[in-house]
């Protein structure tokens, strides 16, 4: 009689509800009410949706906050971008520059060769494998220096911080590198694709959710596996895992890369889609705004990690353009919000307020065998 | 002297040895644990009853001294390692994971899919569900498999606890104050169910209920401030004068 | 790139780049000390703190020009009434902030992390629409401008030296309130045991209040030195936050002799360095140490080993 319920299905009636929908908003609803130039702008804003799942894998679930997801959006773009640049930096395109053929911002700050870090980057597969590899590795390093010797909490979130600084004033202070404050921009042409028309950003932004989509897959997997309730056990009681034989470490440094790993796929599409990549895309404000889409979404929810990053991102839009002001003061009551009052974000208020009515209205559809570990907790 | 691969005993623990800040919490402990015994560990508070535990299952590193299982040294051992080498731990306040059903919590202990990838690729066959089930009888929450262990009572995530133990079984089986906190009903429920699982292995328990420690204890060893003060069976621990002046002198 | 330079030139920049460095270091004291009061008491993570600071220098800098404007004569003495008005102008909003804002986080430090910054957005807009997007510096009188020669190449600045005395009183003055004084003793208490504290009578919640409140204050006094080493904006204080969360990681949380050496060792790392290198590489290598040291030793260096 028990079995029945102790099923734990890779997709419950309710995911597949989910992601129905977020499938129909994304691939039919944006496509068909917006213009192209709104929707390449929310082809931008699902390019952070890539960073906001990982976050909730890390964070929501795995309960290691990390202020730094910056560092490894702006490697997997720099990565993109370092590409991108050299195959628009032909002798032709920069016959004017003093030493043809290198990047426009080297030749401006005398660099007369290009650096060597920089010639992987002429090959395609190369650059396409260091968008994932550099941020993984990156994320190896810090998180295995710091979980091995059992940092967490709000160490870990603050050292993470403190590297996403270092990144930012390395980048910006190395103009000759990595085009300073200006970052890398004037990007043209993927194997000869001009990715700046308006049919090239359209086709990016169906790749995007292509991409999108499969990252969801990727993090429901983990979620639905033995590995997602551990990670809540880890977050919960980790004393208790370890006296029961996992070594804690290694499953923190797995999800770690695995949110690096997204945000560094991320950080790549924007850089495609948007054209450009720049320090101010992955200091510690970016960085930290990035948990908001994750928080807004409910921290829990992988779907709402979606529309968290599309929703808090539309909104900066709209005001920062109408009203600069309104803007930080709202942002701000925002962190304070889904902290004190909406702990579980969007994702708490459709499955608090929303379904309830929606059974209300079509009774047939309410039963529902969501395993409990799949509702979203308040964290902490 | 006791050489380190005397099969005889199951945990050898010499002159064992930890400070905090100069404070000796354990101070030239020694004391052996024979297969299938079941030791109990009494003392007042502070004696450093629960840091013995925390040195044998790797939470507290030693100052000096050895601690041998079965022939391997504890102290060079991650806390996982010392799991899987066959020691199991409970914890003074219940520690259960409570935002998972009691069935998972069950499960996350079943010794299978410790790594990553063992965890990713984990599945819930046949085998898991009967032994879940079949531990889950034995702690009395064959009901509550699917409930939250958030709602679970007191002495029921206790029972969770050492159901979960259980289900990893160890060779050596550590239980700090089982019975803290239950009702009179509970406690003898407890009882029972602590006589059935130690019949097969090696326990220790740490107590301050004795009705209950003179009904399970093989031996008993009195710890006060970090030393053993006296150590045999229940009898000749409650006549140890030395032991009647820590506990009635002051 | 020491090559460049003679045995007793190298002493003398070494020399120089320190004392123009103790500014720097007074605040990062101050703002640690702060930091790590609320940290250590409540478990709070509060990112705000730079936003308490800059109330602070901006208080200096209302100061600066009142007196300019309507007591000249007294302008010399501005800089102490500014002091005492910003500590209690950020501890006034700190305590408010405490009773509005923190006191439903506590332990939830993860979350008070979020909070705090956005209450940081929110008091950095509003530092914007008050004071203006432009930065503001104040005047120094007269009697701090000078230096004091010690060799012919060495000078001791004594502006410099003036606040770094007043960050080791104000200091001390913490570590005797703490750990020398009946309120100390009850702040200790709770933080060991809140429901027991409570239990005994103390006031767990007033306690929490002054203790926020003086943490904020602090901060509001690092604010006033700060406005001799920077010019005064909005956004300012967000750029100590990271240095000054890494000196109290970095000194041990928890150890004031920790916290004093380790703000000491950072701020005149980064000074030195500044006269060699580019500003910004000078901070990049100063962080990059003390992370590395942290990746390796994450107690920090003053910490006692404590029964779990």
């Amino acid at each position: 009689m028990q079995k029945a319920q102790i099923k734990h299905p890779f997709l419950t009636r309710r995911d597949i509800i989910g992601y129905a929908i977020l499938a129909a908003v994304i691939f039919v609803l944006f496509p068909a009410i917006l213009d192209s130039f709104r929707l390449n702008l929310f082809g931008k804003y699902l390019t952070y949706a890539f960073v906001a799942v990982g976050l909730t894998l890390c964070w929501g679930v795995g309960g290691i906050l990390s202020l730094g997801q910056g560092i490894f959006f702006g490697l997997g773009g720099y990565c993109m971008a370092m590409f991108l640049k050299l195959e628009a930096s032909t002798p032709e395109n920069t016959a004017i520059q003093s030493t043809p053929g290198i990047p426009d911002f080297m030749d401006w700050n005398q660099l007369t060769a290009l650096p060597w870090w920089w010639e992987p980057f002429y090959s395609l597969p190369f650059a396409l494998l260091a968008v994932v590899a550099v941020p993984v590795i990156f994320a190896f390093i810090i998180s295995f220096a710091m979980f091995t010797r059992r940092v967490s909490g709000v160490y870990f979130a603050i050292i993470t911080q403190a590297v996403v600084a270092i990144l930012a004033i390395l980048i910006i202070g190395q103009q000759g590198y990595t085009g300073g404050v200006n970052g890398i921009t004037d990007l043209r042409t993927l194997l000869g694709w001009d990715i700046r028309t308006e049919e090239a950003k359209t086709t990016l932004y169906f790749v995007n959710a292509v991409l999108l989509f499969t990252v969801l897959f990727v993090a429901q997997f983990v979620r639905k596996s033995k590995m997602g309730r551990l990670l809540i056990a880890m977050r919960d009681q980790e004393d208790r895992v370890r006296f029961s034989g996992y070594n804690v470490a290694s499953f923190k440094i797995f999800i770690f890369c695995l949110g690096a790993a997204f945000a560094g796929i991320g950080g790549a599409m924007f850089t495609l889609q948007v054209g450009f990549m720049s320090p101010t895309l992955i200091g510690i404000v970016p960085s930290i705004e990035m948990v908001i889409f994750c928080a807004v979404g409910g921290r829990m929810s992988i779907i709402g990690a979606v529309y968290g990053a599309l929703l808090v991102n539309w909104a900066k839009t709209t005001f920062s353009e109408s009203f600069p002001e309104l803007w930080l003061f709202g942002l701000g009551a925002l962190f304070i919000a889904v902290v004190m009052a909406f702990p579980n974000g969007l994702a708490g208020v459709w499955v608090e307020k929303i379904e309830p009515l929606i059974k209300k209205f079509w009774p047939g559809g309410a039963k529902d065998t969501v395993a409990p570990a799949a509702k979203p907790n308040p964290a902490e | 002297m006791l050489d380190m691969n005397n099969k005889n005993f199951v945990l050898m623990v010499e002159d064992l040895t930890v400070s905090f800040d100069g404070f000796k919490a354990v101070n030239d402990l020694s004391f052996y644990v024979e297969p299938n015994e079941c030791r109990v560990i009494i003392g007042p508070n502070g004696a450093g009853k629960t840091t013995v535990l925390d040195l044998i299952c790797g939470r507290t590193r030693a100052t000096s001294g050895s601690i041998a299982f079965k022939g391997k040294d504890l102290l060079k051992m991650r806390e996982d390692q010392i799991v899987h080498a066959g020691v199991g731990r409970k914890f003074q306040t219940p520690s259960v994971y409570e935002d998972l059903t009691v069935f998972a919590n069950l499960e996350l202990s079943y010794p299978k899919g410790h790594s990553v990838f063992g965890a990713l690729f984990f599945k819930r066959d046949e085998a898991v569900r009967q032994r879940i089930e079949e531990i889950a009888e034995m702690i009395f929450l064959s009901d509550l498999l699917t409930q939250k262990a958030a709602f679970l009572s007191h002495g029921q995530k206790q029972w969770l606890e050492i159901g979960m133990l259980l289900i990893q079984d160890p060779e050596l089986l550590m239980l700090d104050e089982p019975v803290a906190g239950m009702s009179v009903a509970e406690r003898k429920k407890t009882a029972e169910l602590l006589n059935r699982i130690i019949a097969d292995r090696s326990v220790i328990v740490i107590e301050h209920d004795m009705s209950f420690v003179a009904d399970i204890a093989t031996r008993v060893t009195v710890l006060h401030q970090g030393q053993v003060l006296s150590e045999g069976s229940m009898e000749h621990v409650q006549n140890d004068p030395k032991v009647v002046e820590v506990y009635l002198g002051h | 790139m020491f090559s460049d330079y003679s045995m007793s030139e190298l002493t003398a920049i070494f020399a120089m780049q320190g004392f123009a460095g103790l500014i720097l270091f007074s605040v990062f004291v101050l703002m640690a000390l702060g930091l790590a009061i609320i940290f250590g008491q409540m478990g709070v993570i509060n990112m705000a703190h730079g936003e308490f600071m800059i109330l602070g220098a901006y208080v200096t800098y209302l100061m600066s020009n009142l007196f300019a404007d309507y007591m000249p004569a007294l302008f010399g003495m501005y800089f102490f009434v500014a002091m005492i008005f910003a500590f209690f102008a950020s501890g006034a909003l700190g305590m408010l902030v405490e009773w509005s804002l923190i006191r439903h986080l506590y332990k939830r430090p993860l979350d008070t992390l979020l909070a705090t910054w956005g209450l940081s957005l929110i008091l950095q807009q509003v530092y914007r629409s008050v004071f203006g997007a432009r930065e503001v510096g104040v005047s120094i009188p007269n009697w701090m401008m000078g230096s004091y020669p010690i060799t012919d190449l060495i000078e001791i600045p004594i502006n410099g030296m003036f606040v770094m005395t007043l960050a080791i009183s104000i200091s001390l003055a913490v570590y005797i309130m703490m750990y020398r004084s009946g309120w100390g003793k009850q702040v200790r208490a709770i933080n060991n045991n809140r429901q027991m504290a409570d239990a005994v009578g103390i006031n767990t919640a007033w306690t929490d209040r002054m203790t926020f409140g003086i943490g904020c204050g602090v901060a509001g006094v690092a604010g006033s030195a700060f406005t001799m080493i920077g010019s005064t904006g909005p956004t300012a204080g967000q750029l100590y936050i990271v240095d000054t969360f890494l000196v109290v990681v970095f000194g041990g949380a928890g150890s004031l002799l920790g916290t004093i050496a380790s703000a000491f060792s950072i701020s005149q790392a980064q000074s030195i360095m500044e006269f060699f290198l580019s500003g910004s590489m000078a901070k990049v290598l100063t962080l990059l140490v003390v992370v590395g040291i942290l990746m390796v030793r994450p107690q920090g260096l003053f910490t006692l080993k404590l029964r779990k």
